[in-house]
Order: structure tokens, then C-alpha cells, then sequence
């Protein structure tokens, strides 16, 4: 977890089993809190098996992010991720996404910029 | 010598007669398709066939111990397999094929009957299993003959996938697919799977589907469209349909199908348009 131009930026990996996940909500919640954050990105290239729990956490961790005022957004999925979640009737709406986490940097202190 | 190889027997002393006899039957049952084979080619294969029988016929068991995939029978197999071929293409249906083989027993029984007139019990024997072996040949004729169409039903099947979702990009960040015919769920799946990679490939952000070509829009493709769509939208791209004609528009509504929060377009033009439009770029006639 590192934080770039104000954004939190977080790579989920494969190999983080549920407990961990849960861990790494608290993580980022006291992070972007500390750092008072306006933007969240949450990198999923490694994530190459989803279930429903990590879909699940996936969208509450955006949630979480965006009521403390974070502009979250999902990057790098992979297309099998995307079939799976979309089969599985997860389609993350609410959730923002983009195909990387340059171009969604980009869009957050792209957004920052125009207000100030 | 009348025991297990009568039938060897009357094929090598007989053939020219249970030839022309097989040859007789097959016109009058119906099954020669001179319009499909030509009479020269019915006979030639008939003569194979009977030939390869003949040469099996004394080294084979042909009681219960008959097993068509003995290596014995390889030639027999090897005739059926071009002969099937041959047929396959001239468009000869599964019965033709199997009762031109069975229309043999005709002459065949005669023989016997001749030959073991005063032996019923032997005749009885003989008599079925030349039944078995024959009914078994057909049976791997039809066998290897619907095999064939289902080759080549495949072949075409996978001809047709690779041709049927073809992903371009257009532009920087901006792919198309455009679809022509029925989305099927199978082509769906594929659409979506190459357009995903695409994405992913060219970085793009728009993705266009041009469903133009579609002949029918149900509430089935639609439920495909809108998978696509929020799969490509978690992929951090946009989904753009368009080709959504009159007719298409009024059978959506009808039909009670929503696409909610999917961009729709009238024609590839204006989706290209909203596509430059999201990307930034600027079209100037020059």
C-alpha cells in the first residue's frame, strides 16, 4: 500500500485468503483516514480467482473509501475476473473502474485539479 | 467344409454371382442413388467391399466371436471409410447407406438357401450369421458416416467462431466488434472473451458493438448484450451499442427488455462519435 498524489493505491493479490482481505479493509480504511486521502485505488491485476466474498469486499471496500470522501476506483482487471464476477451477478455498480492505475490517478488528480 | 465357413466358401466360388446380385438388389431396393453415384462407381465400390469381405471372410470368426475392430477386419474398415467418404459428400442419407450394405443379404440368403437346402438347422446358422456380419458392416458404415458429418458440422461450427467476433481497434483506445447473424449464447461468450482481451490489449476505453447485422434482438441477446456491457465497464472501459435500428427498438420496449445504464447508439457513425467524444478527440474536416 503506498499513496501517490494524494491516492491511496493498494494492489489486492491472489493469494490473500479471506482473513487477510478483512485485514487489509482495516488497513486501507485507517490509511486513507490518515492520510486524509482523496482517492482510492484499488489494483486487482493479480487477482486472477474471484469469488463472490472477494466481489463482496471488493465493493464494500469502494464503499467504505467513498463515504470517508475517497473517489475509489477499481483498475486491472483481468477479462476471466470480469466474466466471473459478471456471471456471478456481481457487477460492482457504484463501483468506479479503469484499465490502470495511471490512467485512474490520472482521472482523480485530473478531478482535484478542475476543483481548486 | 459347410460349417463356419460357408459364407467364405460361396464368396470365393460365387463372387461374380453374389455381385451382380447385390448389384440387382441395390436397384431394386432403391438405395443404388444412380443420380448421386454413378453406376460405374456403385459397382467398383460394391466390388471393393464384397472383395474385402471375401478376403476376410476364412481367417475371421464370424459367430457370436464376430468383433468388427479385430485388426482382420482393417480392410473392410478401410473400404467402409472410403466408401462413406465418397457418399458422404454426394449428400446419400444414413439409410441409403446402411441398406445399400444390407440389400447384400438378398443374394447372399439365396445362395444358401440353394446350397444348404436340405440342412435347415445349417442354413438357420448360416443364415444368421451372415445377418450378424452384415448388419454389423452396416452399422459401421452409418456409424462412420455420421461421424464424418459430425467433422465436418464442427469444422464448420469453428470456422464460423473465428470469423464471427472479430475485434478491431479503430482508433487510439477505442475497439469495435462488429456482429452479424444470431448471438447464440456459445457467440456471446466468445464476443465477450475477445472483446475483453482487446481491451486489455489496446488499452482501449470505449468498446464499440455494432449490432447492425443482428437479424433478431430477443430478451436472450439482450441479456447477452447487458452482460457484455458490465463486464467491459469492470474491465474500466466504456460499452457503446449501436446499430440499434427502428424495428430493433420497438421489439426491445415491447419485449419489456431494459438496458440500463448502457450507451446506445442509432448507427456505427454516431457511436464513433460518442466514442471520439469520451476519448477527447477532436474530428476536423481538412
Amino acid at each position: 500500500m503506498m499513496t501517490i498524489n494524494g491516492c491511496v493505491v493498494v494492489a489486492i493479490r491472489d493469494d490473500l485468503d479471506d482473513q487477510e482481505i478483512v485485514a487489509l479493509q482495516d488497513q486501507l480504511v485507517d490509511e486513507v483516514a490518515r492520510q486524509s486521502a482523496h482517492g482510492v485505488v484499488i489494483d486487482i491485476s493479480g487477482l486472477e480467482i474471484v469469488d463472490t466474498f472477494a466481489g463482496r469486499m471488493l465493493a464494500a471496500m469502494a464503499q467504505m473509501a467513498q463515504v470517508m470522501n475517497a473517489r475509489t476506483i477499481v483498475v486491472g482487471m483481468r477479462p476471466a475476473v470480469a466474466m466471473t464476477l459478471v456471471e456471478l451477478g456481481m457487477t460492482l455498480e457504484g463501483v468506479e473502474t479503469a484499465l490502470n492505475a495511471d490512467r485512474a490517478i490520472n482521472a482523480i488528480t485530473g478531478d482535484r485539479q478542475k476543483i481548486s | 467344409m459347410p460349417n463356419k465357413n460357408t459364407m467364405a466358401a460361396i464368396l470365393s466360388t460365387d463372387f461374380d454371382r453374389v455381385l451382380s446380385g447385390w448389384l440387382k438388389a441395390q436397384t431394386k431396393e432403391g438405395v443404388k442413388r444412380a443420380d448421386l453415384v454413378s453406376a460405374e462407381e456403385s459397382k467398383e465400390q460394391s466390388r471393393d467391399l464384397l472383395s474385402a469381405i471375401a478376403d476376410a471372410l476364412p481367417d475371421a470368426a464370424v459367430d457370436s466371436e464376430l468383433d468388427l475392430t479385430e485388426t482382420v477386419w482393417d480392410p473392410i474398415r478401410d473400404v467402409l471409410e472410403t466408401i462413406t467418404e465418397n457418399r458422404t459428400q454426394r449428400g446419400v442419407s444414413t439409410t441409403e447407406m446402411g441398406w445399400f450394405i444390407g440389400s447384400l443379404k438378398q443374394p447372399l440368403f439365396e445362395i444358401l438357401h440353394t446350397e444348404l437346402a436340405d440342412k435347415p438347422t445349417e442354413f438357420m446358422r448360416e443364415m444368421w450369421n451372415s445377418t450378424r456380419l452384415i448388419d454389423q458392416i452396416s452399422l459401421h458404415a452409418i456409424e462412420s458416416l455420421v461421424e464424418k458429418r459430425e467433422a465436418t458440422i464442427e469444422r464448420q461450427r469453428a470456422e464460423m467462431t473465428e470469423v464471427s467476433a472479430p475485434v478491431v481497434k479503430i482508433w487510439d483506445r477505442i475497439v469495435t466488434v462488429p456482429l452479424i447473424g444470431t448471438l447464440d449464447s456459445f457467440r456471446a461468450q466468445t464476443v465477450m472473451e475477445n472483446i475483453l482481451d482487446a481491451i486489455v490489449q489496446w488499452e482501449a476505453e470505449v468498446a464499440i458493438i455494432d449490432i447492425t447485422g443482428v437479424s433478431t434482438v430477443d430478451t436472450l441477446v439482450a441479456q447477452h448484450l447487458l452482460k457484455t456491457a458490465a463486464a467491459v465497464r469492470l474491465m474500466g472501459a466504456e460499452c457503446v451499442i449501436c446499430g440499434i435500428s427502428p424495428k430493433i427498438a420497438q421489439t426491445v420496449v415491447n419485449l419489456g427488455v431494459e438496458l440500463p445504464n448502457i450507451t446506445t447508439r442509432v448507427d456505427l457513425e454516431s457511436g464513433l462519435a460518442y466514442a471520439f467524444d469520451r476519448v477527447g478527440v477532436t474530428v476536423a474536416r481538412g
